[in-house]
Parts: C-alpha cells; sequence; structure tokens
C-alpha cells in the first residue's frame, strides 16, 4: 500500500477521514453492542452466558485495545478539529438563519453531544464492567451475574431517566455522525446518498430504541 | 403598506469603521421602498438619503448586479444571499419582504473574510486558493481540434455545474465552521474532470487543500448549509470528491 505523506495527516481533510472511519467503526462496536444486549430477553441465563463467553476470549483483549484506539483517535481529532472550528467564526452572527440555509440543532451540537456521550461511556463502565460483581452458577460453572445487577440499576428510577436521557443524545449523534462519515469517506453521489441517509436513520433509531428497550422492560416489568 | 404598494422597513445594518474596530447595529426606517427593487437598490435609496442628511453611507460590496460576478454578499436577516433560494443578493427584491419587516442586513462573517468597513469584507483568502492550484498551465497557441478531446457527457455535464461557482463566499459564511470546502472543492472538481486538468490533477488537490487550511476556514462537518446558501446550487457531493482527490494525490505523492 502506498504510504500517506504526512500532510495528509496534518490536514483538516485527512484529519476528517479518520474521524469518520473510526466513527463508523464505533457505530460497529455500538450495533453489536446493542444486539448483545438484547439477548436479555432470552433470560437471565443466555444474558450472563453470553457475557461470560465474550470476556473469557482471550481475543478481548485485542478488540479492547482496538475499541480503545477508536475511541480515543476519534475524540482527540474532533477535539482538535472544533477547537480550529470554532476559532474560523470569532464573531457569531446576531441573526439565525432560517429554512434551508439553517443548520439543524443535531448538527450544530455533535461535539456537545460527543462530550456527553464520553461522560456517560466512563459511567457506564464504571457501574457495568467494573461494578459490583455479583456471581451464580450454572451447572457447575460460575460466571458473573450481569442480569442481577442491571435488574438494580434500571429499578432506579433517577438512573433509569438519566439513562434513557444519554441514549437518546447517543441516537441524535449517530443519525448525523453515519451519514456524514461516509461524505467524509468520499461516498456522496445522488444515486446512493438519499439511500445512506436513510439507512443512517434507520440505524439509530433501531441502535436507540434497542438499547432503551431493555431499561424500560427492567424498571416497569422485573 | 401605502396605498401605492409601497413599503416601510426597519433595517439594522452592520457598521464597523475597520478591521480592528469594534462594530454595532445602526438603525434606520426606510419608506417608500418598492417591491419592484432590487435588494442592492434599496441599499442606494438608503445611502443616498444617509448622503443627503450629511451622515455616513454604508460601505457594501456589489459590481455586475446580475448574479455573475460573486461580488455582492451581506448576510440578510440570518442569510448569505438572503432568503430566497439560488439568489445573490443583487437579485433579491423587495417583493421578498413585507411591510414593516424588520431586516438584520451584516456581514460574511469568518476569520478568513476580516471585515474591511461596515459589509465590505476581504475574500482575497479565496483568491489565493485559486492561485494555489485552480488553473491548467497551457502553452497557447492555436487551438487544437474539438474532437482530439472527448469528455464523457456525464463528466462535461459535472464540470458544468463546478464550473458555475462565482466564489462569493457565501458558503463559508453560511457555515458553522466557516468552512471554504465547498468553494475549494468546486474548483478541484472543475478541472479534475476535464481532460486539460489531468497533468496537475494531484498537485492541485495537495496545493489548494494545503492553502485553504492554511487560511483559517474551518473543516468540512457535512452540514449542506453551504450548498443551501450557494446562489448556484453548488452540490454538496463535490466537497466529498476534494475528499478523494485529496486522498489519492497524498497516497500517490512523491518527494522528487
Amino acid at each position: 500500500m502506498a504510504k500517506l505523506n504526512a500532510g495528509y495527516f496534518k490536514s483538516t481533510v485527512g484529519q476528517k477521514q479518520i474521524v469518520g472511519l473510526m466513527g463508523l467503526l464505533l457505530c460497529g462496536f455500538v450495533f453489536t453492542h446493542m444486539l448483545g444486549n438484547l439477548i436479555i430477553f432470552i433470560g437471565p441465563e443466555a444474558y450472563n452466558m453470553y457475557a461470560y463467553k465474550l470476556v473469557s476470549n482471550p481475543l478481548i483483549y485485542v478488540a479492547e485495545a482496538g475499541l480503545v484506539a477508536m475511541f480515543v483517535g476519534h475524540i482527540v481529532l474532533t477535539i482538535k478539529l472544533t477547537i480550529h472550528n470554532k476559532k474560523s467564526r470569532p464573531q457569531a452572527y446576531a441573526v439565525s438563519a432560517s429554512g434551508e440555509k439553517k443548520t439543524t440543532l443535531v448538527q450544530k451540537t455533535m461535539a456537545h453531544q460527543g462530550i456527553i456521550i464520553l461522560v456517560f461511556l466512563i459511567l457506564h463502565l464504571i457501574t457495568f464492567k467494573w461494578g459490583t460483581v455479583y456471581t451464580v452458577e450454572y451447572d457447575g460453572l460460575v460466571v458473573r451475574d450481569l442480569f442481577q445487577l442491571m435488574v438494580e440499576k434500571f429499578n432506579q428510577p433517577l438512573y433509569v431517566v438519566g439513562y434513557l436521557g444519554c441514549l437518546v443524545i447517543l441516537t441524535m449523534h449517530l443519525s448525523h455522525g453515519f451519514q456524514s462519515s461516509f461524505k467524509s469517506l468520499g461516498f456522496n453521489h445522488p444515486q446512493y446518498e438519499p439511500k445512506i441517509k436513510c439507512a443512517g436513520f434507520a440505524y439509530a433509531a433501531f441502535v436507540g430504541f434497542g438499547f432503551i428497550s431493555q431499561p424500560l422492560y427492567i424498571f416497569f416489568f422485573l | 403598506m401605502s396605498k401605492d404598494g409601497n413599503m416601510t422597513i426597519h433595517l439594522e445594518v452592520w457598521q464597523q469603521e475597520g478591521p480592528n474596530e469594534k462594530g454595532h447595529f445602526l438603525k434606520y426606517s426606510l419608506e417608500q421602498v418598492t417591491p419592484d427593487m432590487s435588494f442592492l437598490e434599496m441599499m442606494d435609496v438608503l445611502n443616498t438619503k444617509l448622503i443627503k442628511e450629511g451622515k455616513r453611507p454604508v460601505e457594501f460590496d456589489h459590481d455586475c448586479r446580475e448574479g455573475i460576478c460573486g461580488t455582492c454578499s451581506m448576510v440578510i436577516n440570518g442569510d448569505p444571499h438572503g432568503p430566497q433560494k439560488a439568489t445573490t443578493t443583487c437579485q433579491l427584491h423587495m417583493r421578498s419582504f413585507k411591510d414593516g419587516d424588520r431586516v438584520v442586513i451584516e456581514p460574511f462573517r469568518a476569520k478568513a473574510f476580516p471585515v474591511i468597513r461596515d459589509l465590505v469584507v476581504d475574500r482575497t483568502s479565496f483568491d489565493r486558493i485559486q492561485q494555489a492550484g485552480g488553473y491548467v498551465s497551457v502553452n497557447t497557441g492555436n487551438a487544437q481540434d474539438a474532437n482530439n478531446l472527448p469528455v464523457r457527457k456525464q463528466d462535461a455535464d459535472m464540470a458544468f455545474n463546478a464550473a458555475a461557482c462565482i466564489g462569493c463566499g457565501a458558503c463559508v459564511a453560511a457555515c458553522k465552521n466557516a468552512s471554504a470546502s465547498l468553494f475549494t472543492s468546486a474548483k478541484i472538481a472543475h478541472l479534475a474532470l476535464l481532460p486539460q486538468g489531468q497533468p496537475e490533477r494531484e498537485e492541485r488537490a495537495l496545493a489548494m487543500v494545503a492553502q485553504m487550511d492554511s487560511e483559517a476556514f474551518g473543516a468540512c462537518t457535512n452540514t449542506g448549509a453551504c450548498s443551501a446558501a450557494c446562489p448556484k446550487e453548488i452540490p454538496l457531493e463535490h466537497i466529498s470528491k476534494m475528499y478523494r482527490e485529496f486522498a489519492t494525490a497524498s497516497s500517490r505523492k512523491r518527494d522528487s
């Protein structure tokens, strides 16, 4: 493969492409995470065994290192670009654009959404990954009872409200991020652009509803 | 509205003495504005009135007044070139406004477009991007036979579409990041699609993007506001083309 010169990584174009690529890879992670969580509807044993198989696989460390790299790349470059973008308009307009020339609130607040998602991510890891370890035994095998931890957390009304709020923000972020990533990577053509846009909205809605379904199910029925 | 159909418009116009001065809005009420006036003619009427009153007129950029030169600017009620689609300020008419409307007029705001005075901004950063590679180096002489340079119809159409850019800067004014991506990409795409642009295609993409980055314009976040504000309706897909051109050129660049 041809080696990219340093100018590529220094340019806003190169940096945006990396942000987009990392963003799309993270979209993939978020999607599989959501699908994994849906196993909770099969039952506590299926859910706990899925989690056990996932973390007992030695490849998990490779996957986690990759995930950390994607998050760091996406976040560091976005912070850099956002600061650069803010400096590009030192004086704001007195009146905002209206109609078609308007920028939507979701598009305007991508960086703010990112900060909220990062805080959520850290709290989420503290609560679940590094949270209370309950155990349960299936056929002599002692595994972590994540199901019990979820039931415990998602029966606290304030926790559920905060969780839902963060997921609405994540859904907004994905709805613009998905289609924007394709454009940054060079894919924008009238033939398929509307389809990517549609797929992006469908993907964001599916991920959002998928994640929201578990806390609501636990809160109201368990 | 008066019986003759004329309107009273309440203007709030940005006034700024120089690039480093602090600006502010001045309010004027203009009577007898006819719906048939262009927006710039309304500004002329305002300035005539100000001059008669012994006051300093409002400085604004204008030239051809037929929508092709890209000199007029202004952000009208938050919209670059005003509320109409595919329309420059000079082609905007007062019939787009109602009697008693409040109209706020600001300059294009971007670090790379410093205000010279009032509504006049310095857009030479666009010239420097263009000079960095927005040309083809050809030896002049007799024009060769057109059949020697076949161009696919689809490419000719897209090149023409990109070439329609008049370099007014509304894309920068509309972008939340004050990004020049739509302008730069239109210039890169225009020549990348034509046979004459091929020898310098990759150097052009590298040089124009590097110049764009050095001019304090922001990065593109694909909001599409630029394209919506563009009086020539340059589509957003040119920006993706610029991304492809730049990535390809970067991967093939040699130091020699």
